[in-house]
């Protein structure tokens, strides 16, 4: 291993071998580490390298670890080229109906005879007698914002406004609040009050993968509301009631991670947005070690879906009620349809909807949307604003939606 | 500019706000819990009770009542009235004495603190000197005799509460005139009692634990008269005509003593008696003997009985010449006291007043047999535990007679005379409308009470477990008392906590109040319809099986069986008599029920799901499963809980004993493992214990238990196919939050017995936040809530509006939400719980009118909320108005027991035993007002027993007042059917 890690220094600093796979053929050629082009250059090369202008495929690479990791942008092209020792390995596969499935520890197991179209989620963590189940990494166009941090601009720098997005999955948000008693600074000195705080998070639990909240963490705020004088209980039960778009105001137990104010410097603006694969905001992932996840600290959700749910629908998210007409409909013979965005209000006849799982309706059936009347919470039309949503994740929400309170719903 | 007309309307909006709802907590209904003493006064005919959480509680004639509450939470342990004024006198448990009086302040009287007194002894002395086991309230109401625990008696001058040392009895100045013979002059202990003598106030006799009693002169300073008993003294009464003394004792004696002689030593016993003797007895703890005009005296002792044959029961001996009764009661005996007739109150006892733990129970003791009289008020709610309650406003004239006359049959066995105690006059107005609460008790029974009221009396009382076949024979009668029995036992009081079959327990009750049809739901899924009948009627009745499981599989009832229906004729007594039972399959707990007396159905739910009975035809209309199949706890019954932490400890121990046999298997170091696995398991069990308090933050999810269970369910006229034509519906919401709708095909009137009527599926709405539903309303075009079945036909509302559209409001614990019909979506909501952390637990709908104009009023949400708060949300809009706090937050059951009425006020237990009414309406407000007058005295302090002929005037005064209010009230009777019309109209203006 440290033999392996001197070779490369050993050699000319800007050269990369590269060993590329597709399908069954080898291609083998070097790249300068240093030289500019970015991955659209990368891609376009490799195609005219493996004979296969025009095809879409998906690149992958094998860093230190042994994990597949995917190169998907200029950011994860350029951490692939600077890992490489020597020899840069890159897996090159169709995109076709059923994605493929990046994960820690996979080409571990491609080495044990199982081949790389054979991972599949179901394949992970299952049937090894491993204890950790490798991290799944979905894909670059699969992620979708699970948390942010916001208004850090009108913040004290002490506190920390977390937004956690559940995105409907059934994944709780995986961390346990407790009373205690906080200390707090007043005209009249120091005064102790009682204060509610993060008791525990949930391994693997949506909280604990965000990385921004964590254990001691006093609760200040739910959705704009002050919690002080509210019971545990009420919290609890506001928390729930909003768990859908949950914002939460913490003062954080380890102050050294706070986000630093330096006016033009954050890039990001007020809106810290963690969960892209892009993110290289160490101070957000406190406690990252391998650099494998620290390139990708928060990605941490099991199911795939297609499509990320566009950003403005989060206040209203809990309103997809679903709702079934079914005029003249035989007994317990329905059919779930739902849409649960509020983007689309005029598309509710019947005709404007190919996705209806139920193709055999025998009745008419109406679908109604649920629409966004409801008095929005003040602070939340803020988060909004400040929220810079990605247009290009604005697709097809419609159907992933669906997807989800498919899940859900039985009848 | 815009901004500042908005203000306009706001504060305009406010101002109505303040026209409409008001919040006031006006009368605590039923029995006080834990009362602890009693108290009466005969010149103001007022009883009073202290509680041991410091409250004290003053009644009079019906309608009269007075609270006040002790800043200190101590337990009330005496009450004394001062004779022939308005003020009484409480001590409680932490020493203190506490003066109260009535003020009246507008016409009207209040209970007011005046004043506090703790004795203080001289320095240094002992607290037990001056800890106060003895008060009398001397007859000058000028003195307060003390007497303490250490032996001393204290005077003190009231109202101002001044010591008068100079005239305290010392327990040396008694000590010192002792006769020398009187057992070695041991320590006399504390003062038990004091009592004045009835003809010379300045002589009271002090009883001394130790047995002995001293007649004291208070004038001259001096004991007069030494009474040397020698048992342990429990009480003394001093007979009317002063000449003579009882006293009673620990060991169930009581003895008459000569008083009055100044010889001191010569004094004998007179009697002395061990009434249920022979074998040891206890204490007789109170012992009273009244003259009568001619004949013989009445005596009146409690406790007394043989210690070994009958030391549990709770007693009181009546006897009157040849009659000898012991009173045998249901509940621990506080205190009593004779009321006596004659204008004077001084005439034969009239009546006795027990004050027991969980009721007060008067005896007529003019007529023959010595009958109850029932009680207008302080009637035990919880005679069996209370399991639901219902409120029915506005009842028709001609049902409330047949109620009244059906429970009237039921109270024959009660006296004839009228209550006994009547003071005060009753100046509330008369309540506006005749409103029916129904409670619902573990043992089967529905009672109805009065509650239009300040005192909620009982009307008439429904037993639905006839119906059935239960382990208690009917003919087992406890009150039959075999001839010759000694003691001559006589069962009193209604209190009965014991309950033969817990299935019996009512949970849910539904009274159309037009057409008399009652549903009365179950522990044990039974629902039974029953008919007001004004003939006694014996029939059958069958139970219809309705199988809510609809063939769901892998389920498996654990819980209990259901009730076995009698297959042979019951007799029904004229009332509300059943006809018709549905039996759900599993039979699990009812939790939903609703009846539409007008379509002839009733609906019901359970925790696996809901039904629609036709109870024209007798038939099944439709069954819903609404089981998730991922719940297990639904189908296993109402114990899996507590199973789930059996079985963990079972583990525990299991691995334990496993670990023992391995260890003794392997013979290694036994002791070691041994006390490692006895650590491990205190640490399971300390963990299970001691888990720090914290609450995991997760959404509701699909799999949560108990997400099939019904919580609501509800008929509406209205459009729910398409927006011409109105149908019947039938709605239910679950705990997963899920509202299932279906459309109701009734067959025309006159073929209504031959035709089914049939259900569609129409619509399904699952609420996102899934919090379960607990309520569900249909507005009509104006944005109010559709009228009751039956209310338009009779002319009592106006009909909804079919014109506009109408909205579905769905309420779940965490929000309300206005959905349009037909079609139905998203048009409004209040996210409760989102805003404050708090949860919807009970919720009606309320008419408020405003107290400024006689024609505004509008609809609103009522709502009790887990916090104890009570809200007001407004219709149709969904906006907060008033909130205010109620219900302690961690009372848990008196939130679960809060029952809303039609008109902004409502109910909710305090204790098992007491409902406190509280208001949210400006207009419609249920509080005592009364008025209680100094009495008027007739003697000087000296001569206070004025000879029976002199009447006195303020007591005439007081009656003709009191017939004047019941003429009053006669007229008003009439007048009734026209107010309630007006009201009626008064909600359609303000609709309209």
């Amino acid at each position: 291993m440290s033999r392996q890690h001197r070779t490369p220094l050993k050699l000319t600093d800007n050269v990369v071998e590269v060993k590329s796979k597709f399908e069954a053929e080898y291609r083998r050629f070097a790249l300068k580490r240093n030289g500019p082009g970015g991955f659209q250059e990368f891609y376009r090369l490799l195609q005219t390298i493996h004979r296969i202008p025009g095809a879409d495929v998906m690149l992958g690479y094998a860093d230190v670890h042994g994990d597949l990791l995917p190169i998907n942008n200029n950011d994860n092209y350029h951490k692939a080229l600077s890992a490489a020792n020597p020899l840069l390995r890159i897996i090159i596969t169709k995109k076709e109906g059923e994605p493929v499935v990046f994960a820690t520890n996979s080409l571990q197991r491609r080495k044990k005879g199982l081949g790389l179209t054979g991972l599949r989620t179901s394949v992970t963590g299952s049937t090894h007698s491993r204890s950790r189940p490798g991290l799944m990494i979905g894909m670059p166009q699969n992620f979708r914002q699970i948390s942010s941090i916001i208004d850090v601009d009108i913040l004290p720098e002490t506190h920390r406004r977390v937004r956690l997005h559940k995105h409907g999955t059934h994944k709780p948000l995986g961390f346990y609040i407790r009373d205690g008693v906080s200390v707090r600074v007043t005209s009249q000195g120091v005064e102790k009050v009682p204060g509610v705080f993060i008791s525990r998070l949930v391994r693997g639990g949506l909280a604990e993968s965000t990385g921004l909240l964590g254990v001691n963490d006093e609760i200040l705020e739910v959705n704009g509301i002050d919690v002080a004088g509210k019971s545990l209980d009420q919290v609890t039960d506001m928390m729930v009631a909003n768990s859908h778009n949950l914002i939460v105001t913490v003062k954080p137990a380890n102050q050294r991670n706070n986000v630093v104010h330096r006016g033009t410097k954050t890039s990001m603006g007020n809106s810290g947005s963690v969960g892209s694969a892009g993110s290289n905001n160490s101070a957000l992932s406190h406690d990252s070690p391998s650099p494998a996840s620290q390139s990708n600290p928060i990605t941490a959700s099991n199911s795939i879906a297609e499509g990320d749910s566009d950003d403005d629908d989060d206040d209203e998210d809990d309103d997809g009620d679903l709702i079934l007409e079914n005029d003249c409909l035989a007994p317990y013979d329905s059919h779930l349809v739902t849409n649960s965005n509020n983007t689309n209000l005029n598309r509710d006849s019947p005709g404007g909807r190919s996705h209806n799982p139920g193709a055999a309706r025998p009745l008419p059936q109406s679908v109604s949307l649920p629409n966004s009347v409801g008095a929005s919470l003040s602070d939340s039309s803020t988060a909004l604003s400040n929220h810079n949503g990605n247009p290009a994740h604005m697709s097809s929400s419609s159907q992933e939606s669906m997807r989800e309170d498919g899940n859900i719903i039985t009848l | 500019m815009k901004r500042f007309r908005r203000h306009g309307q706001e504060s305009q909006r406010d101002r109505l706000k303040q026209e409409l709802f008001q919040f006031n907590k006006t009368v605590e209904h039923g029995f006080p819990h834990q009362p602890s003493a009693l108290g009466y006064s005969p010149s103001l005919q007022l009883l009073a009770i202290g509680t041991r959480s410091g409250a004290i509680k003053l009644y009079g004639a019906p309608g009269v009542e007075f609270m006040g509450l002790h800043d200190e939470n101590a337990a009330v342990t005496q009450v004394h009235f001062l004779p022939h004024q308005v003020e009484l006198v409480t001590l409680l448990d932490d020493n203190s004495l506490h003066m109260w009086t009535l003020k009246a302040h507008k016409g009207l009287s209040e209970l007011l603190e005046i004043g506090r007194f703790t004795l203080t002894g001289p320095p240094g002395a002992p607290p037990s000197v001056t800890r106060v086991t003895a008060v009398l309230a001397h007859s000058s109401g000028e003195l307060l005799l003390l007497g303490t625990e250490g032996g001393h008696v204290f005077i003190v001058e009231v109202p101002g509460f001044r010591e008068l040392e100079e005239r305290n009895i010392s327990l040396d100045q008694v000590a010192s005139s002792v006769p020398d013979d009187y057992i070695g002059r041991r320590n006399l202990e504390h003062v038990e009692t004091l009592q004045e003598n009835p003809v010379d106030p300045n002589q009271v006799v002090i009883g001394y634990g130790r047995g002995l009693m001293v007649i004291w002169n208070l004038e001259k300073q001096q004991a007069i008269q030494h009474i040397p008993a020698t048992q342990q003294l429990e009480s003394m009464w001093w007979t009317e005509d002063g000449g003579h003394l009882l006293s009673s004792h620990s060991d169930g004696s009581y003895c008459r003593w000569m008083a009055g002689g100044e010889d001191m030593n010569e004094e004998e016993e007179e009697k002395s008696d061990i009434p249920y003797g022979h074998f040891p007895c206890k204490a007789i703890s109170k012992i009273i003997q009244l003259p009568t005009e001619k004949g013989p005296p009445f005596l009146l002792f409690s406790g007394g009985m043989p210690r070994a044959s009958y030391g549990d029961r709770h007693c009181i001996t009546v006897i009157h010449s040849k009659t000898h009764v012991a009173l045998d009661f249901t509940s621990r005996i506080i205190d009593f006291f004779a009321i006596r007739g004659g204008p004077q109150h001084t005439g034969d006892p009239s009546a006795l007043v027990v004050l027991v733990e969980e009721e007060l129970v008067v005896i007529d003791l003019q007529t023959e047999g010595w009958p109850v009289i029932q009680t207008p008020y302080l009637v035990p709610l919880h005679s069996s535990a209370i399991t639901c309650s219902h409120h029915v406003s506005a009842i028709p004239l001609k049902l409330w007679e047949r109620v009244l006359a059906a429970g009237d049959l039921q109270s024959k066995h009660y006296s004839k005379e009228p209550w006994p105690i009547t003071g005060g006059q009753n100046l509330a107005p008369d309540p506006p409308q005749r409103d029916l609460l129904l409670t619902g008790h573990e043992d089967g029974t529905v009672r109805f009470w009065d509650a239009s009221g300040v005192c909620l009396c009982p009307m008439y009382k429904l037993s639905t477990s006839g119906v059935f076949h239960t382990d208690a024979d009917p003919n087992d009668n406890m009150n039959q008392g075999t001839e010759g029995e000694w003691p001559p036992f006589r069962k009193v009081g209604c209190f009965d906590p014991y309950s033969d079959d817990p299935r019996l327990g009512v949970q849910k009750i539904h009274l159309c109040k037009y057409s008399g049809y009652l549903a009365v739901a179950g522990t044990a899924g039974q629902i039974l319809m029953l008919e007001l009948n004004d003939e006694a009627a014996e029939h059958t009745v069958e139970a219809k099986v309705v199988d809510l499981l609809q063939g769901q599989e892998g389920f498996r009832w654990k819980g209990h069986t259901q009730l076995d229906v009698r297959e042979e004729p019951v007799l029904f007594p004229p009332g509300f008599q059943p006809f018709t039972l549905v039996q759900c399959q599993p039979p699990a707990v009812v939790t939903a029920l609703t009846l539409h007396s007008e379509w002839k159905l009733v609906a019901f739910g359970t925790s696996h799901g809901f039904g629609l009975y036709d109870y024209q035809q007798w038939n099944n209309v439709l069954v819903k499963c609404t089981l998730n199949p991922s719940d297990q706890l639904a189908m296993e019954g109402p114990l899996s809980r507590v199973k789930s932490i059996k079985k963990s400890l079972r583990q525990s121990f299991r691995r334990i004993r496993r670990s023992r046999v391995s260890l003794r298997k392997h013979h290694v170091n036994n002791a070691a493992k041994l006390q490692d696995a006895n650590a491990r398991l205190e640490a399971e069990l300390a963990e299970m214990e001691l888990a720090p308090v914290q609450r995991k933050i997760e959404a509701r999810s699909s799999d949560d238990s108990f997400t099939g269970l019904v919580r609501t369910i509800y008929f509406a006229d209205t459009f729910l196919s398409d927006s011409s034509h109105n149908t019947p519906s039938l709605w239910a919401g679950t705990n997963g939050g899920c509202v299932f709708a279906y459309m109701l095909r009734l067959p025309a009137a006159e073929r209504r017995t031959d035709e089914l009527v049939t259900a569609q599926p129409a619509k399904e709405i699952q609420l996102m936040h899934r919090a379960p539903v607990v309520g569900i309303v249909v507005l009509d075009g104006h944005g109010a809530p559709l009228p009751e079945p039956l209310e338009v036909a009779h002319d009592l509302a106006r009909s909804p509006d079919m014109q506009g559209s109408h909205h579905l409001v769905v309420i779940s614990e965490e929000q309300f939400k206005v959905f349009t019909l037909p079609k139905v979506s998203a048009k409004m909501k209040l996210k409760l719980t989102a805003v404050d952390g708090s949860r919807v637990r009970r919720v009606g709908v309320a008419w408020f009118g405003s107290s400024r104009s006689e024609d505004y009023g509008e609809s609103g949400l009522v709502v009790l909320t887990n916090q104890g708060d009570v809200h007001v949300v407004s219709l149709p809009t969904v906006k907060m108005q008033v909130h205010y706090p109620c219900v302690r937050r961690e009372d848990v059951s008196g939130i679960a027991s809060c029952v809303f009425t039609k008109h902004g006020q409502g109910f909710y237990l305090i204790s098992p035993s007491e409902f406190e009414r509280f208001s949210l309406s400006a207009r419609y407000l249920v509080e005592p007002r009364c008025l209680v007058e100094v009495p008027f005295r007739t003697g000087s302090a000296t001569q206070r027993r004025p000879q029976p002929d002199g009447v006195s005037s303020a007591h005439r005064i007081t009656t003709q007042d009191g017939e004047a209010a019941e003429v009053l009230q006669e007229i008003q009777k009439s007048l009734e059917g026209e107010q309630t019309s007006l009201l009626e109209n008064n909600v359609k203006n303000a609709v309209a």
